[in-house]
């Protein structure tokens, strides 16, 4: 949770127990460059000094490309791919407060198109958990869920 | 909102023995009407409290992809913040059983009668440690409505905890493990996770508040 790694193309990169935080992965490939981010909420609050500011959306991408910059990637040329956002428990007076799932996704797609990545896949919403696997190989984002089959983004 | 992780940081022993020693009555009173409703023994132990990096709590449960049911109850009041109720897939099976009176396998589906009859144990559990606490803190706590989730043990602690603002890297963590005497184990947790400013309340009322 909240964390970030990048990596070449031996690499696959796997984050466990999506539930109403996002997996985002930007994927390079020419240079067989990825990285993902395990993002648990959409801004991080200016008043906060501590904390990882891996797990805000708008700090991690900041951090997931310039690490994949240092790495060698072409930033230009990076494609996104998203999973999770879930909303795992379902109350009947659900609230803004509550919707945090969307709120993450709105918030990396907003940060995404703002620097002109595509994002090229997506397996969010819903009500389940979900694994996202990175294989830098290929580029390829499988999700594993419980309730349903692996599914190939 | 106020820094969970430095209030955190700054409990000590005597702030953790005071929570503990509410959550032991508020388990106990639990471990009574849960062997009341199921016509067994059902025990409780004594509650751990700890301070935890919110990653590491899905560990206790066998795993991030480990298979749990979650009851998530929100709580109102003079203090807010939620309890989360998470059994194993067998355990959740031998309650069940217990409960309905029929074999249960919860792996093929969930459905309405196990549904609430997981919320309805849930609900008790709920209640009896939550008198618990206002009785001792002279405080209102108001349980709302239950909602069940059977998913990854990491997707589920993961929602629990952020909707309930513990947005920090560390998580207050007051854990009861359900045991019973019934032939099969019976392996549950109970935690009760107040947002950070309840926090504050909890530790006024118990006279053991830091600065």
């Amino acid at each position: 949770m909240a964390d970030l790694k990048v990596g070449n193309k031996d690499d696959i990169i796997i984050t466990s127990g999506l539930g109403s935080c996002v997996g985002l992965t930007l994927y390079d490939n020419k240079s067989q460059i990825g990285g993902m981010a395990h993002i648990m909420l959409p801004e991080c609050p200016s008043n906060r000094k501590q904390g990882k500011p891996e797990k805000y959306a708008d700090t991690a991408i900041e951090i997931l490309i310039d690490k994949l910059q240092k790495k060698g990637a072409n930033t230009r040329g990076l494609e996104a791919k998203m999973a999770g956002g879930a909303q795992m428990f379902n109350f009947s007076n659900s609230n803004d407060r509550i919707r945090i799932g969307d709120r993450n996704i709105e918030a990396v797609e907003k940060i995404l198109r703002s620097k002109n990545i595509p994002i090229i896949g997506a397996e969010v919403r819903e009500n389940y958990g979900r694994t996202m696997e990175l294989y830098n190989d290929t580029g390829k984002v499988i999700i594993k869920t419980v309730k349903h089959d692996n599914i190939v983004l | 909102m106020s820094n969970l992780d430095d209030k955190l940081s700054k409990l000590g022993p005597i702030q953790l023995d005071a929570l503990r020693e509410v959550a032991s009555i508020g388990a106990g009173n639990a471990a009574t009407s849960l062997s009341e409703m199921l016509n067994n023994k059902i025990d409780m132990k004594v509650p751990k409290v700890s301070i935890l990096p919110v990653d590491q709590v899905p560990e206790m449960m066998g795993g991030v992809e480990n298979l749990i049911t979650a009851v998530l109850v929100r709580i109102k009041g003079d203090i807010n913040g939620g309890v989360l109720f998470t059994l194993d897939t067998s355990s959740a099976n031998t309650l069940l059983s217990l409960l309905i009176g029929e074999k249960v396998n919860i792996e093929d589906s969930i459905g309405e009668i196990e549904d609430s009859a997981l919320k309805e144990i849930a609900n008790i559990l709920t209640g009896s440690n939550l008198n618990a606490f206002s009785q001792m803190l002279d405080i209102q706590i108001k349980p709302e409505v239950p909602s069940l989730a059977y998913d990854m043990a990491g997707a589920i602690l993961e929602v629990a905890f952020i909707e309930l603002g513990q947005i920090g890297d560390y998580s207050l963590v007051i854990e009861t493990e359900v045991s019973g005497s019934i032939a099969e184990e019976i392996k549950g947790h109970f935690f009760l996770i107040p947002d950070p400013d309840s926090l504050d309340v909890i530790l006024t009322k118990l006279g053991v508040l830091v600065d």
